[in-house]
């Protein structure tokens, strides 16, 4: 509207003129024609990331002129699509950003990213059709590609094998190897071994009875998904959804296989016997601690599954450099960065998803656990539940999960609660 | 300097007088004027740009949706203030505000005026007590809420304090009941110090000999306390009251790190909830008007205590 753009256009200029004023000038630097100020927001701190990607915006500078600068804007992980969000409300929008996947459908549909098919698909040797459909599926609208999936992270479980022993309890290879790795017998072991070594069971990591959507990692192995495909309807109310519910509520508080609400319990301190998480955290593990294993998902009723977690690198469809920055992101993402990028995010192409490439840069991980989680996980793995209006979806289903914490609860009620809570905003 | 030096001369009777003295337009008085604006500005400024402007700005963003990630702003019209009738949440966001507001009311100023009441006898360690209960107002809220977190938790302190003594303590974050009068004590604790040195001060302004007369009436304690003593700290109950009840209109911190407005919807106060509509969901046109919503509120209760101060306020004029 443009009277509303007039006015703020008005508010932003009186606050700018005001701020130039106290600060005795300055220039702006937004698409004045000059040399390109490149800034990507991210969500890792982690020093040796950022090295990586500066390692690789260097080299990108050094043929690219017309880019001045590109930095790295690390954002707070817990905070960071709201972060995020207010700095493009602020008019502050980074010009290239990283996306969760549970935030995927309201970037890739609003219309906040640029399309970036044709840049990638034009750039020398990016090898476009490389990129697994499965990995890119989520990021695509209308056939176009609005966010490159850089990481690609299934979940798997790791195992305190110490703990397990000293429990007396079979450990999660030796039931893989008799065909008996699935979730009822993973429950049991963690169940006998939390009683046992006055420690936690199993934890599903980032769970904590709020991020709901990491009990995708355990309910799609009954069948059940939070909506249907086409995320018009409701899948909490599912009988495949209430038997999965059932078995995790009975795990919780007649098994205590898992701790209860209110615990907190950290597997990479030795807290617990067992975590299901993204393999990416394989790097908590410390050199001279417990010993450990890792393994994939147990099998549910419906048989033997995966789940990943993604992160997509999107360009800001207003940035006044989004055509360097779309430039720069095939570049970050060419064949010979994605090899680099590989240690520590799992790269979409296929051509690098194999046990060998991906054992070069993750010594920590023996080539069957990567065959079996990292490689497979990535081909056939669901991605954990996005929606567009995800955060109001995310909240209603939190809210309404809460009495189910409870040891008396009333499962089937208590989802068919949280469809009557989120079925308004699904159909929306 | 004075500005009437510029104001004297010959006063024409017929017409102006070709040789009338033109008022120089640079006076003193002009000058007095220019220093005074000069020493307000930095202030108004301030004020202007990040109090006024936003206060404006918000009303405006209340008439508009703004869809932040397609960068639309469009003019909406009344609609957003229509949907607070439709809001389904609305009615237990205010419920749990009005709930958070009068339990931190009813246990802060009773919990400061016994304290200060308390420590205002002439008792050995009253300066150590006093400033223990003071200490929290300094702590930072988060570090301060963060700890109580530790605490709460299922196996935390406070139910390894009570399994010491054969008690069974609750799950107290993740009951409807007890999340509620959590958040509630954990904030009580955080600023009783502060209205506690308030009323110590008032305590302490009370004229010693009202007391000696009342006891040669023969007054009891508690009739002495409720006839000299509250009628004569009635400002500072007054002030102290209305601090606390606009503070736990602004409650956000201690729902941020605590509960995050669970379980359920049962600690979702005003605050938190328009910070979920407007910078979680993107909604910043509805969150922009349920600011106005607070703002209201805020403003009727203050007004609201300002006139009762007239009923109950002791003035000793």
């Amino acid at each position: 509207m443009k009277t509303g753009k007039g006015l703020r256009g008005v508010a932003v200029a009186l606050v700018g003129a005001l701020a130039l004023t106290a600060c005795g000038g300055g220039g702006n630097d937004a698409g004045d024609g000059g040399p390109a100020k490149l800034r990507m927001s991210v969500w890792s701190a982690n020093e040796a990331h950022l090295k990586l990607f500066n390692e690789i915006a260097d080299e990108y500078r050094k043929s690219h002129p017309n880019v001045e600068s590109i930095t790295f804007d690390p954002l707070p992980f817990e905070n960071y699509t709201t972060t995020l969000t207010t700095q493009i409300a602020g008019g502050n929008a980074p010009d290239l950003a990283w996306v969760f996947e549970n935030s995927a459908p309201d970037f890739v549909s609003s219309g906040a990213l640029a399309p970036l098919d044709e840049t990638l698909k034009k750039t020398e040797g990016y090898a476009y059709d490389d990129l697994s459909p499965a990995t890119t599926k989520l990021w695509q609208d209308g056939g176009k590609l609005y966010a490159y999936p850089f990481s690609n992270s299934p979940f798997g479980v790791f195992v305190n094998t110490d703990m397990l022993r000293k429990a007396g309890q079979r450990t999660p290879a030796e039931l893989i190897a008799s065909g008996q790795w699935n979730w009822e017998n993973a429950l049991a072991v963690a169940g006998a071994t939390a009683a046992k070594s006055g420690k936690a069971g199993l934890v599903i990591r980032d769970f904590d009875y709020k991020g709901w959507d990491n009990l995708s990692t355990f309910f799609t192995g009954w069948g059940a998904q939070a909506w249907s495909e086409d995320g018009k309807s409701c899948g909490f109310g599912s009988p495949e959804m209430v038997a999965a519910m059932t078995a995790l509520h009975k795990g919780i508080f007649t098994d205590k296989a898992l701790p209860g609400p209110g615990t907190t319990a950290d597997f990479f301190a030795g807290d617990a016997a067992m975590t299901v998480t993204q393999i990416s955290r394989a790097s908590l593990l410390k050199e001279d601690g417990f010993g450990w294993d890792l393994v994939p998902l147990p099998a549910g009723p419906k048989g033997n599954y995966a789940v990943l977690g993604q992160a997509g690198i999107g360009v800001m469809k207003k940035s006044p450099y989004a055509d360097e920055a779309a430039d720069f992101l095939a570049f970050f993402t060419n064949p010979t960065n994605s090899a680099k990028l590989a240690q520590f995010f799992p790269p979409p192409r296929q051509s690098l998803l194999t046990a060998e490439t991906l054992g070069k840069t993750n010594p920590k991980l023996k080539p069957e656990q990567l065959q079996k989680v990292v490689v497979d996980g990535i081909t056939n793995g669901v991605v954990k539940p996005s929606h567009s209006g995800q955060a109001e979806l995310s909240q209603q289903v939190r809210a309404g999960l809460d009495p189910l914490w409870q040891p008396n609860a009333d499962v089937k009620a208590v989802l068919d609660g949280v469809c009557a809570k989120i079925q308004p905003l699904l159909a929306k | 300097m004075s500005a009437t030096d510029t104001r004297t001369g010959p006063v024409a009777t017929t017409g102006p007088a070709p040789g009338r003295p033109r008022r120089p337009w640079w006076t003193g008085r002009r000058r007095d004027q220019l220093v005074g604006y000069l020493f307000v500005t930095p202030q108004l400024l301030g004020s202007v740009v990040f109090v006024i402007l936003p206060l404006v700005l918000v009303v405006w963003y209340s008439l508009h949706e703004w869809n932040v990630l397609a960068g639309t702003f469009d003019y909406v019209g009344g609609d957003n203030y229509a949907q607070l009738a439709e809001d389904t949440n609305l009615g237990g966001v205010l419920k749990a505000t009005g709930l958070f507001s009068v339990g931190l009311v009813v246990f802060n100023l009773a919990l400061a005026l016994l304290l200060a009441v308390l420590l205002n006898q002439k008792l050995r360690g009253s300066i150590v007590f006093r400033t223990l209960f003071f200490s929290p107002v300094v702590v930072s809220l988060v570090a301060w809420t963060i700890v109580w977190g530790f605490l709460l938790q299922d196996n935390g302190g406070i139910n390894g304090l009570l399994d010491t003594i054969g008690v069974d303590g609750p799950n107290w974050l993740r009951g409807e009941n007890t999340a509620m009068l959590s958040v509630v004590v954990v904030q009580v604790f955080k600023n009783v110090g502060l209205n506690m040195v308030l009323f110590l001060a008032a305590l302490q302004g009370v004229p010693g000999e009202l007391y000696e007369a009342a006891e040669v009436d023969g007054a009891s304690r508690m009739r002495q306390f409720w006839r000299i003593t509250v009628p004569l700290i009635s400002p500072t109950i007054m002030l102290t009251s209305i601090i606390t009840v606009v503070g736990s209109l602004q409650v956000f911190a201690q729902i941020a790190v605590l509960t995050q407005g669970g379980p359920g919807t049962s600690t979702t106060v005003l605050v938190y909830y328009l910070y979920q509509q407007a910078f979680q969901f993107h909604h910043f046109g509805y969150g922009a008007t349920l600011s106005i919503v607070l703002f209201a509120i805020v403003l009727a209760l203050t007004v609201l205590q300002w006139q009762m101060r007239k009923r109950w306020v002791f003035h000793e004029s």
